[in-house]
């Protein structure tokens, strides 16, 4: 009985020990090759695009990113610099694209006269685009691929 | 009053008794030498960032806002210190900002702004006092640096090229129409409409009037 517990005991610690145990030549991709003990030296800033050049969805709901740079722009209870070009009425001067109808909407769906307080922080879903190899290769299909496959007439993309 | 004025009058129009024309002269000079270059570095000692941010008022409010900005940290190393945005260059007019500027001496004395909530809430007509000025010579602390001629809009971002090449070419707008809160946070905005009721529309950098509010214009 005895030893059947203490090959129990073993069996659940190395179990759980081994979790997080890295296969060999496994390396963490956010700290490279420096021991946990050590501060891993930061990789180097990219610029992001800035190229003002409006991309691709990924899909029908997602938030569009943001193809310029946002250096310094205050986003905070009294200012959103975001807003100064891309309010609905400044977008005629900014030639920015006004924000959606959605961020006047409150949680109830009723239309506000203006931003709604719940989609005041831009950046909880639009963000810069920086151009770096992704740490894990990407396994997305784009939704149109999926219908051309099932045969929609109306999709376009091409694997 | 007048015969005070009249014996002083005398005493200046009587040649010199006691003293050499050449002691006079040679001694005037070197007096007149000391005197401007010591005024000058007076002066110059009031545009030095130590200077500035000598009174915590600057040093924690203002001062450590400007620091992450592209204008105190970034890659080539020019750093615009607080005198070369907030002082005009120009001899006559800063002078004339360095008169005004007694009136911040008096806001020391009496505490105006010795805490970060009442800085806060003067925020306002102090971002106001700039843009004015920015807004009525036509940026001119920003074209010391950032002179419009010198710009090669090929080098610029396509949003950058679209705003400079049409309205700041035009003349219809200037740097500060667009580029405001860029050294320091902006103010709550709330109370500019106080400020637009006292200081006219003109003294408003055209970003924060909203499309709205200039076609209401």
């Amino acid at each position: 009985m005895r030893c059947a517990l203490a090959v129990i005991f073993v069996l659940v610690s190395t179990a759980a020990l081994g979790g997080s145990h890295f296969p060999p030549g496994h390396v963490d991709r956010m700290r490279g090759m420096t021991p946990i003990t050590d501060e891993a030296t930061p990789p180097p800033f990219v610029d992001p695009d800035d190229s003002s050049v409006r991309r691709a969805r990924n899909y029908a709901m997602q938030p569009p990113v943001i193809p310029h740079k946002i250096d310094g722009y205050q986003l905070d209870t009294h200012v959103n610099r975001c807003m100064f070009c891309h309010a609905r009425t400044r977008v005629e001067d900014s030639k920015a694209p006004m924000i959606s109808v959605t961020h006047f909407m409150n949680r109830d769906g009723n239309f506000l006269a203006e931003l709604s307080p719940r989609q005041y922080f831009c950046l909880q879903c639009h963000v810069p685009q920086v151009p770096l190899a992704p740490l894990v290769e990407s396994q997305f299909v784009d939704v149109d691929v999926l219908l051309r496959r099932a045969g929609s007439p109306s999709a376009t993309l091409r694997e | 009053m007048i015969a005070l004025l009249k014996r002083y009058w005398q005493v200046l129009r009587r040649p010199s008794t006691h003293y050499s024309l050449g002691f006079l002269t040679v001694g005037g000079f070197i007096g007149g030498v000391l005197f401007w270059g010591g005024f000058n570095t007076a002066l110059e000692l009031t545009n030095t960032e130590q200077f500035c941010i000598g009174c915590h008022e600057m040093r924690d409010n203002v001062y450590q806002e400007l620091q992450p900005t592209i204008h105190f940290t970034n890659r080539s190393g020019v750093r615009a210190k607080c005198s070369d945005c907030h002082v005009p260059h120009e001899w006559t007019s800063k002078i004339a900002r360095k008169m005004q500027a007694s009136k911040e001496v008096w806001g020391k004395v009496f505490g105006t702004i010795d805490t970060p909530e009442k800085f806060e809430a003067m925020r306002l007509p102090l971002a106001m006092n700039e843009w004015r000025r920015l807004k009525a010579n036509n940026s001119l602390e920003c074209r010391n640096c950032h002179d419009f001629p010198y710009m090669d809009f090929t080098r610029q971002s396509p949003r950058a090229r679209d705003a400079h090449s049409t309205a700041l070419a035009r003349g219809e707008r200037t740097c500060i129409d667009c580029h405001v809160g860029i050294a320091h946070r902006l103010p709550d905005l709330r109370g500019l409409d106080e400020m637009i009721a006292v200081h006219g529309v003109d003294a408003v950098p055209a970003v924060l009037l909203g499309g709205a509010a200039e076609v209401a214009q």
